[in-house]
């Protein structure tokens, strides 16, 4: 149709300058000291953080799975309603994805803490205070709540193309609720799923700020480790950087198992 | 009976879902008319933390940089993926494959790599110019970029993916013919594409453009990093969390809350007006 | 004719002895704002309409800002000169350090700690300080001046002074701690703070250990951290500015901090209490610098001698806590200020405590290194975690190679 290539020129550009080269320059301080001789140093100390690295996959993993059970009765349930009340809905579903993301953490730690909300609540019935914030069930807790919508919107994208008369003659063949759910509903609906995990899974396993505030700052997660190199107290952007890439390549690898890299599919993530 | 019962059940859950995405919104907001400074014990009511914040410098000056920064930065994110989408529908599909794979790696790239890499790319930046400064004698390459300069640049480079990725289906969606019609009526390509495309593509223009000042207003992580001695209110909200707690942040998040919930009531009573005048004109 | 000479000199005198009241007042102080009053001998609005816009970066909750009926000292500043004033917070001196170093900033007046000073001293960061600009060094005293981190004095003039100590919650102990040992009683499991950087939490596991704060080898740093280490079952959580909410909130029983800091806590929580542990503990001074290039130098000059003014001083001593260096505005303070034994130690004290001296850069390196270690140090379950997560990479694969053969499965049937 329009056929101006060029058009495309001053993106390009900009992709190169802002996008490409950035990313080779982490490439580059990952590989040398910061004499700037090459050196494999900095990706062998990571060896050291491996239990950091792992407690973040693990974390982002366990949120991740919680917000798919939780999101996927909503996506089919929103997607069965009338079309002007589903408008409304999924506004509301939006509307803490708006808000600040800082706030929304911030507003757990005063539910959270010893003598917050919740402890006083329930040491009117007497329960004593349990110990919430500052464990990595608060760190699992603030990455549900902050990235629930993410995973609920895709599911429902997804499940409003799948027609009810698909499911009505499902039950006309007598499958029951299991039945319907992993035969129809599942594979029909993989597309959100394979979408809400990306956009729950990446955040989840870089965040330094719900480990920073709900976590007590003695768990450290990848997104912590690698704050510390560039901007906290250790100064090593060597260091830094190698553990950037390596969070990179794992991401990809993630990636690479939950989407194509198709053209029509990827719109469907905004 | 068992419809009944199930559809009780839906409900309940749905109310669980929903009171767990609002309860801790609705009790900072609630928290926001406290008197006292806790956080957890209600002793009386009062305006006063709304007040202080109205006169809050450091927030309104934060605030004003957010808005200025979104703003620019979608207005030119818009305008240079829309010429990007166009550019790109008319490549081969190898090449269009190639950049919109590039494209994916802002979005998909976790932010805090992006704020470093940027970060890393502005201070080789600033090396390069004190070197070459030096070199010339004289401050010719501009050093200290750290501040507006690189919060823009921050913001578009994430901006701009979200513009081709939304723009791109209504192009493809377009019919070529009314593009052709427009040529055999006599318009040249120019005046084709702005008389026929561009109507076409104006929604997925504006959604576009919304969506980049969401993005920018909300992001913390990639300014974090690249904001130089300025500060953009979530950096300022991020600030005063880790301080001594007032209840200026309550009130600030209540604030917040309240004009979202107010565009979003404003945007559904449009659409709703659309729908239904749609609904009228054809039938 | 001499009746005309006599009124003239009656009217001269007269119109002299009016004007003297003038002179005089003209000579003391003029209004920096509603509150204040400053020396009025010094040139304040030599920068006034030129759009001066001059960027302060200090620590969290460390001036006179405004709230809880505070006087706010910024706005003084800026009603006084015209100088608009871009006021940011940083939380430890390395955060500092990493920002000024990367250049990912430019500051005009910065506030870091003696040893970060005379780091960036070694390493070239600091502007000279033209004292012609700051006439009010003179007032600061002389105990505090051309100290180690800055023998000749030549960059920096001091804002604050102290000691570092427990806060601890009467109500939540047993006792009252006496040794630094208390921050690793399991008798507190959970209910302990510590702090979130570096050379402090070294430093009182030094002091445990009956170690210099300053380590002169990576063994020492290495013996630290394993005491670090050990009591990370202990510690609540790691914190700074955050531990005024945690503190007053009663979430924890004890917590080692700055004793200004301190004092303002008790002023909100009279549960609170401060101690200084008899094995001995840090004493610190923190400054004012100018950064290398900022751009406003004689405003950044400015801001500090307005600092230094008797009653701005006053204002912040109130509302942050902390001891002056200023004899002057000690002179001012309330009584239980002035004489307090947290904000102002006797000698003997003062006696056993250690400054901080930035230390060489291989031994900062393996502290930088130690520090990253502790902090992501995991006792339990450090072993199994490496396993769990080759197991998740294995169903990952084994999931996607499956996905991918039905996928040809399913294409293979049409």
């Amino acid at each position: 149709m329009v056929q101006k290539k060029s058009l495309a020129a001053p993106y390009l550009v900009w992709m190169a300058a802002f996008i490409i080269a950035p990313l080779i320059i982490v490439v580059y301080f990952a590989l040398t000291d910061s004499a700037g001789n090459f050196t494999l140093d900095n990706l062998m100390t990571i060896g050291r953080y491996s239990t950091v690295f792992a407690r973040s996959l693990i974390l982002a993993a366990v949120a991740t799975v919680i917000c798919l059970v939780l999101a996927f009765p909503v996506g089919y349930f929103l997607s069965r309603l009338r079309t002007s009340k589903q408008h409304i809905m999924q506004m509301l579903v939006m509307l803490p994805m708006w808000m600040n993301f800082l706030l929304r953490t911030y507003a757990w730690m005063s539910l959270l803490e010893k003598n917050g909300i919740i402890n006083r609540i329930l040491g009117l019935v007497g329960l004593g205070p349990f110990e919430m914030i500052n464990t990595s069930g608060a760190v699992v807790l603030g990455m549900v709540y902050n990235y629930l919508p993410y995973m609920i919107l895709p599911l429902y994208t997804a499940m409003t193309k799948i027609d009810q008369s698909v499911v009505e003659a499902a039950q006309d063949l007598g499958a029951g609720m299991g039945k319907i759910l992993t035969r129809v509903l599942i594979p029909l609906s993989v597309p959100g799923i394979a979408t809400g995990i990306t956009m729950v899974f990446v955040p989840a396993v870089s965040t330094f700020i719900i480990s920073r505030m709900l976590g007590g700052g003695s768990n450290l997660l990848i997104g912590d480790l690698i704050e510390l190199q560039f901007l906290g107290n250790s100064y090593n952007y060597n260091l830094g950087s190698a553990m950037s890439l390596v969070l990179m390549v794992i991401v990809l690898l993630c990636m690479s198992f939950t989407s194509s890299f198709d053209e029509e599919d990827m719109e469907g993530v905004v | 009976m068992k419809q009944k019962h199930w559809r009780a059940l839906q409900q309940a859950y749905m109310v669980l879902i929903f009171s767990f995405l609002y309860v801790p919104i609705v009790v900072m907001a609630v928290f926001s008319f406290n008197e006292s400074k806790s956080r957890s014990v209600f002793t009386g009511f009062t305006l006063n933390w709304y007040k202080s914040l109205f006169t809050n410098s450091m927030i309104l000056d934060a605030l004003a940089l957010s808005v200025a920064i979104a703003l620019i930065s979608a207005l030119i994110s818009t305008v240079v993926g829309t010429m990007a989408a166009v550019g790109i529908s008319g490549m081969g599909r190898k090449s269009r494959l190639l950049i919109n794979n590039l494209s994916y790696l802002p979005i998909v790239n976790p932010e805090i790599i992006t704020g470093v890499s940027l970060m890393l790319l502005f201070v080789a930046y600033r090396g390069f110019a004190a070197w070459a400064n030096a070199h010339m004698g004289a401050e010719l390459v501009p050093q200290n970029i750290f501040g507006l300069p690189t919060l823009l640049i921050a913001h578009i480079s994430f901006s701009v993916p979200y513009v081709i990725f939304n723009v791109s289906p209504k192009l493809r969606q377009l019919d070529v013919r009314m593009y052709e019609a427009a040529l055999d009526l006599g318009c040249n390509p120019t005046q084709a594409f702005f008389k026929v495309v561009m109507p076409e593509l104006m929604p997925a223009i504006l959604s576009a453009f919304l969506i980049c000042i969401t993005y920018s207003i909300d992001d913390f992580i990639i300014s974090y990093f690249t904001c130089g001695n300025l500060q953009t209110l979530p950096i300022a909200i991020y600030s005063m969390t880790r301080k001594k707690v007032s209840p200026e942040i309550n009130a600030l998040s209540t604030i917040i809350f309240l004009v979202i919930l107010a565009i979003i009531l404003f945007t559904n009573h449009m659409d709703s007006r659309k729908y239904r005048r749609d609904q009228q004109r054809r039938g | 004719m001499k009746k005309r000479l006599v009124s003239l000199a009656a009217v001269l005198m007269c119109a002299v002895l009016a004007a003297l009241p003038a002179f005089a007042a003209a000579g003391d102080t003029v209004p920096a704002g509603p509150d204040l009053q400053v020396s009025a001998d010094y040139d304040w609005n030599r920068f006034r309409g030129q759009n001066v816009t001059l960027y302060v970066y200090n620590w969290g909750l460390y001036i006179s800002d405004g709230s809880d009926d505070s006087i706010d000292v910024v706005k003084g500043f800026e009603d006084l000169t015209g100088i608009k004033v871009n006021y940011t917070t940083f939380d430890t001196n390395e955060s500092l350090y990493a920002k000024m170093k990367s250049g990912a900033a430019n500051y005009d007046v910065i506030v870091p700690s003696d040893y970060m000073i005379g780091k960036m001293i070694g390493e070239d960061m600091l502007e000279p300080l033209d004292f012609s600009n700051i006439p009010n060094i003179d007032k600061i005293g002389a105990a505090y001046k051309n100290l180690e981190y800055d023998p000749d004095n030549a960059y920096s003039v001091p804002y604050t002074w102290g000691v570092v100590g427990i806060v601890y919650n009467k109500t939540m102990v047993q006792e009252p701690p006496t040794s630094w040992d208390a921050l690793w009683d399991i008798e507190y499991a959970g209910n302990v703070l510590m702090f979130n950087n570096s050379r402090d939490a070294f430093a009182i596991a030094a002091k445990k250990l009956g170690m210099s704060l300053n380590p002169t080898s990576a063994e020492q740093v290495q013996t630290m951290a394993e005491e670090l280490k050990a009591q990370k079952s202990v510690v609540q959580a790691y914190v700074m500015d955050e531990i005024f909410d945690k503190m007053t909130g009663g979430e924890a029983a004890m917590a080692p901090y700055y004793a200004g800091d301190a004092i303002v806590m008790m002023e909100d929580n009279p549960d609170l209490d401060f101690v200084i542990p008899e094995e001995g503990t840090n004493s610190f001074v923190d400054a004012m610098c100018v950064p290398k290039g900022a751009k406003n130098k004689e405003a950044a000059e400015m801001f500090i001698n307005y600092m230094c003014e008797t009653e701005v001083g006053a204002a912040n001593c109130d509302f942050i806590g902390y001891s002056t260096p200023i004899t002057d505005v000690w002179e001012t303070l309330d009584d239980d200020l002035k004489y307090s034994p947290i904000a102002y130690p006797s000698e003997e004290v003062l006696a056993n405590t250690e400054v901080f001296v930035s230390l060489p850069d291989e031994i900062n390196s393996a502290m930088d290194m130690a520090w990253s270690d502790m902090k992501s140090y995991d006792e339990a379950g450090s072993g199994w975690m490496v396993p769990v997560m080759l197991l998740l990479a294995l169903a990952l694969i084994v999931f996607n190679v499956w996905r991918k053969l039905h996928r040809r499965q399913r294409s293979d049937l049409y």
